[in-house]
C-alpha cells in the first residue's frame, strides 16, 4: 500500500499563488539493476502525476527511470475557487493512487 | 589581594570540564539537504511517519486492540517518550529500544505477531513515536539496571574491531567532520533515526546504520535488535545527552 503526502495551505485568498508539495512512496525501480543472482530486476516506475483542480487540470508531470525513489513534486497554482484538488499517480502497471485535498478560497 | 587571585584560580580550575557539544550530522549536510530535512512537505521520511500514524490506531492481533486503545492520543501521551529510550522494561528487567518496546507491546498486550526490523510497519511506528519527541533533548536513564548495559555499550564503542582494527571512537570522536569517501564523519549522535538515507532510497533504523558501520570496518555484522547493538545504542544515547531529537533525519 502506498502512502502519499500533500502539503498545501488549507485556505487562500482568491488570486493568491499557492505552493503545493507532494510525496509518495514508490521504489522507482529503473530496470537497469540486477539482483544477487544476476537476474534483471524489472522496471517499476510511476509514469504520470496529474492534479485536477475543479474542472481544470493544473499540473501534469511525466516521470522516467531517472527519478529517485519516493518521488517529490512541488508546483504552484492560482487559487481560483473553493474546491477539491485530486492528485492521481499512475504507475506503469496501471496502478493508480488517488489523494484528495480541499482548498477553501475566501 | 593575593588570596583573592588564588581563590579565583582555584574556582576556575575546579569547574567541571564542559565538553563542547557534539554537532549533529545535519550540520555536515549541504544546504539543500538541510532544507529538505527541515521541510515536512519535502522530507521523504515523513511518509513513514504518516504511515506509522495510521498504524497507531489500526487494531491488530487477537485482543482486537490498537496502540491507541491503551495509549490514547499519541501526540499527548507519547510526547517525550522516545527521548528516554533505550530503557529498562520494568516487567522483564530487559533493556529495550523503541523497536523492541513496540514489539513487546504487540505480543503481550495486542496478541499480535512482532514486526520484523526494516519493515515499513515497524519503521513507521518507530519514526512516528520518535517524531513526536522532535526537538526534545535526549535523556536516557543510565543508573540502576541500565548501568551494566551502559558499560557494555561503552566497551563496544571503544573496542577495536574488524579487519581494519578500528573502534567507533577512532572515527566518531577523533576524526569528526573529516571526509570519508563522499561524506563527512559524524559525531555518532543517534538522534536522527529512523532516518531517510539517500543511499538507501528509504527510511532505515539505527541498527541498519550500525550494521553499515560494522561492515565498513570489516567486522561481523550483528543481527538487527541484537543485545550488543542495543547496549551501544544506550551508550550513544547517553553520549548524546541533551542533543535534540531530529527524527526523521535526512542523510546522504
Amino acid at each position: 500500500m502506498r502512502t502519499a503526502r500533500i502539503v498545501m495551505p488549507k485556505t487562500a485568498k482568491k488570486g493568491d499563488v499557492i505552493e503545493i508539495k507532494t510525496l509518495i512512496t514508490h521504489p522507482m525501480e529503473t530496470g537497469y539493476r540486477r539482483d544477487d543472482m544476476g537476474k534483471a530486476i524489472p522496471r517499476d516506475i510511476i509514469t504520470l502525476l496529474t492534479v485536477q483542480y475543479g474542472a481544470e487540470e493544473v499540473f501534469r508531470m511525466d516521470m522516467f527511470p531517472g527519478v529517485a525513489a519516493n518521488p517529490f513534486a512541488a508546483f504552484t497554482t492560482v487559487a481560483t475557487e473553493t474546491g477539491e484538488l485530486v492528485f492521481t499517480w499512475t504507475d506503469e502497471k496501471g496502478e493508480r493512487h488517488v489523494e484528495k485535498a480541499t482548498l477553501t478560497v475566501t | 589581594m593575593r588570596r583573592w587571585w588564588l581563590a579565583l584560580i582555584l574556582a576556575v580550575a575546579c569547574l567541571p570540564a564542559t565538553a563542547e557539544p557534539r554537532t549533529s550530522a545535519r550540520e555536515f549536510l549541504p544546504a539543500e539537504l538541510k532544507a529538505q530535512q527541515d521541510d515536512d512537505g519535502a522530507n521523504p521520511g515523513m511518509l513513514w511517519v504518516e504511515g506509522g500514524a495510521k498504524l497507531w490506531s489500526t487494531p491488530d492481533g487477537s485482543a482486537g486492540k490498537s496502540c491507541a486503545s491503551c495509549h490514547g492520543d499519541a501526540p499527548t501521551s507519547m510526547r517525550g517518550v522516545a527521548a528516554r529510550y533505550p530503557a529498562i522494561e520494568r516487567a522483564s528487567g530487559k533493556l529495550m529500544n523503541l523497536e523492541a518496546r513496540i514489539n513487546d507491546c504487540r505480543v503481550t498486550h495486542m496478541g499480535a505477531a512482532p514486526l520484523a526490523y526494516e519493515t515499513d510497519d515497524l519503521l513507521g511506528l518507530t519514526a512516528y513515536i520518535a517524531n513526536l519527541s522532535r526537538g526534545m533533548p535526549v535523556s536516557v536513564a543510565t543508573d540502576g539496571a541500565a548501568a551494566p548495559h551502559l558499560e557494555a555499550g561503552r566497551k563496544f564503542y571503544f573496542e577495536r574491531q574488524g579487519q581494519l582494527n578500528l573502534s567507533c571512537s577512532q572515527c566518531h570522536d577523533d576524526n569528526v567532520g573529516k571526509r570519508l569517501r563522499g561524506d563527512r564523519i559524524s559525531s555518532g549522535l543517534p538522534t536522527a533515526y529512523p532516518a531517510y538515507r539517500l543511499d538507501w532510497q528509504k527510511t532505515g533504523s539505527l541498527h541498519r546504520r550500525l550494521r553499515a558501520c560494522s561492515l565498513g570496518v570489516r567486522a561481523v555484522q550483528l543481527d538487527y535488535g541484537s543485545p550488543e547493538y542495543v547496549d551501544v545504542e544506550l551508550y550513544l544515547a547517553a553520549r548524546a545527552s541533551s542533543a535534540a531529537i531530529e527524527t526523521p533525519g535526512v542523510r546522504k
